[in-house]
């Protein structure tokens, strides 16, 4: 990757990651880890791949994008905030009454998001909608979407799995977060849906892997997911759950707590640091 | 009366959507396996491309017609309404109701006329289910014509619906050149001053078979045909209640949550009055003919006069 859009790319992916603390510290609840470990393949779709429009959002030729672990709308929040879909300053009513910031991604009210999701497992069933409707039409948008490894523990993703494979959605790409963590564990402990690439590989995808943290990596699955023809494109992301926060980084207990005012000021602290490191350098 | 010919709502929900193709070129027909009994393959045969078998993945499908809506395509989800309503409930509620998106979901085989198959696909709970759903409209058609004009009408709105129709044929009572159908309007099919009947679906014609009974033995009824059950027309309702003094309800669906739960809600706050429920009374059907069901579990003219009789001696 470019370097120069790269050192763009990771300090915006450090104000991705403060405005997701700052919705989740305003809103005293909501779901920091798992809006951390997609933060910077959030930023990069957003800034680096995507075709969106933040003065008119509902453009009909827009790519989509479908959060479909919805319950790390803080993130998807973030992002959109900072590309200009709405002000930052909003994200500090997350979860408010009377905020548009709703707990989960809310299509109906929030400009950029494509649909509404929070549920587990439906969100890829619309992706694949939409996408399916691009090839109906001939149109030429693209439709990506990001599932939780938790997850795709829905029986219903691998419903989406089997129609996507066999209605041939090229212009499909899934991202699975794969940061090994859900609600009550390791992945692997709760009911293992391992190995991941290998069931999406039977279903019929074409499989990348990635390290969700490496904008050359990130870069390099997405361009390759551009190449396949006649297969939906899986991109298993190997993340950590709480990324860029030391003290949320592998904890489960991060999955759904908000920080308090002294965890707040740390995870900040550390970000400004990290921000005023990459614009020093 | 005089020998009325039969359809099946299933069918005449499957040649209107091939008869609306035409018109409407953004209407998509999806299915989860069932394109022949839910006779949307008529569709499928006229416009194979703009048909989408989802395999017997109702979720999925309820979630693929999400997506189709969004990007301007009115699409059909079809399936028997044990699996629309019931097994994919909550993806119609979160993926469709929530963002109130512009899909319309045909759940055939509706009842416990689905005879033969038995309990397991005869789904009494759907009207239920699906009224519960904030901005979901729901209809439930009494015959061919209403079935048919239902489709084009759920068509031209903006929103949510959900349709319900039978497996059984069953007599077509509406005369197509001047019958008109609205959303949320009740038709009062006879007057009458004793008692309201007031059903849905395939117990319409029954009423109308009850009233005439009851006329020969003195009793004036009014029959009321409510084909949608959300938003109900509480206006006609109401009017009846106050009219008539007593409603009787007569519906295909469990007495918990359908039209007699309607009736019920919109009376107690307005004009209180008796109101019996003749329904599926809170028990699982079993297989058998459709048509012996029908009269096993009371859902027949004699069972409807019987009620009114008996409501009217307590009156």
């Amino acid at each position: 990757m470019d370097e120069l859009l790269k050192k763009q790319l990771q300090i915006t992916a450090c104000k991705v990651r403060m405005g997701i603390i700052e919705g989740v510290y305003n809103a005293k609840s909501g779901h920091p880890g798992g809006s951390l470990s997609i933060a910077d393949t959030l930023t990069y779709l957003y800034f680096a791949k995507m075709n969106v429009y933040p003065d008119n959002p509902k453009l009909p030729e827009r790519d989509r994008f479908v959060l479909s672990k919805g319950h790390t709308a803080p993130a998807l929040y973030s992002v959109l905030a900072n590309r200009g879909f709405f002000p930052v300053d909003e994200l500090k009513t997350l979860r408010h009454i009377g905020a548009r910031l709703q707990g989960h991604p809310d299509m109906k009210h929030i400009p950029g998001v494509d649909m509404s999701t929070g549920s587990l497992g439906q969100g890829i069933s619309a992706a694949c909608g939409m996408a399916l409707s691009a090839k109906l039409s001939s149109d030429t948008y693209k439709v990506y979407a990001i599932l939780g490894d938790g997850e795709i523990e829905e029986g219903q993703v691998w419903e989406a799995a089997m129609f996507a494979a066999h209605n041939k959605l090229d212009n499909l790409v899934a991202v699975v977060d794969n940061n090994g963590l859900q609600i009550d564990g390791k992945i692997s402990d709760v009911c293992s849906p391992y190995p991941i690439t290998d069931k999406f590989a039977a279903f019929g995808w074409h499989v990348i892997t990635m390290d969700a943290h490496d904008f050359d990596s990130i870069e390099k699955a997405f361009n390759e997911a551009e190449t396949v023809v006649n297969q939906p494109v899986v991109i298993v992301q190997t993340s950590t759950k709480g990324k860029g926060v030391s003290f949320m980084e592998n904890q489960v207990s991060w999955h759904g707590t908000a920080p308090n005012a002294e965890q707040y000021e740390q995870a900040m602290s550390e970000l400004r640091a990290q921000l005023a490191e990459l614009e020093a350098n | 009366m005089a020998d009325l010919v039969k359809k099946a709502t299933r069918e005449s929900y499957g040649e209107a959507l091939a008869e609306l193709g035409d018109k409407y070129e953004n209407l998509y027909v999806l299915d989860a396996d069932l394109a022949g009994a839910t006779k949307t393959g008529i569709f499928k045969k006229k416009f194979p491309d703009r048909h989408i078998d989802c395999g017997i993945a109702e979720a999925n499908m309820m979630g693929i017609a999400a997506g189709l809506s969004t990007t301007g395509k009115i699409p059909f989800a079809s399936s028997f309404a044990m699996f629309a309503a019931g097994r994919a409930y909550e993806i119609v509620r979160n993926s469709i109701g929530y963002p109130h998106l512009n899909v319309k979901i045909g759940a055939t085989h509706a009842g416990i006329s689905v005879g033969e198959d038995g309990a397991s696909h005869q789904c009494n709970e759907d009207i239920a289910l699906m009224r519960t759903i904030p901005g979901m409209t729901v209809i439930n058609p009494a015959d061919d014509v209403e079935a048919r004009a239902a489709v084009e009408a759920a068509i031209l709105h903006d929103g949510p619906v959900y349709i319900r129709f039978g497996r059984l044929a069953v007599p077509i009572f509406h005369d197509k050149t001047t019958y008109k159908f609205e959303i949320g309007k009740g038709e009062q099919l006879t007057d009458g001053s004793d008692v309201t009947i007031i059903a849905t679906g395939l117990m319409v014609y029954e009423a109308i078979k009850a009233a005439e009974e009851l006329k020969n033995d003195g009793i004036s009824a009014r029959v009321i045909n409510i084909h949608t059950i959300k938003p109900l027309d509480k206006e006609l309702v109401v009017k009846a209640a106050k009219e008539t003094g007593l409603i009787v309800t007569a519906e295909e669906h469990s007495i918990i949550g359908g039209l007699g739960s309607a009736v019920c809600d919109a009376v107690c706050e307005e004009c209180p009055v008796k109101v019996v429920k003749i329904g599926v009374n809170d028990v699982f059907g079993h297989s058998g003919p459709a048509a012996d069901l029908l009269k096993e579990f009371g859902l027949c003219s004699e069972n409807i006069v019987a009620t009114v009789k008996k409501a009217l001696a307590e009156k």
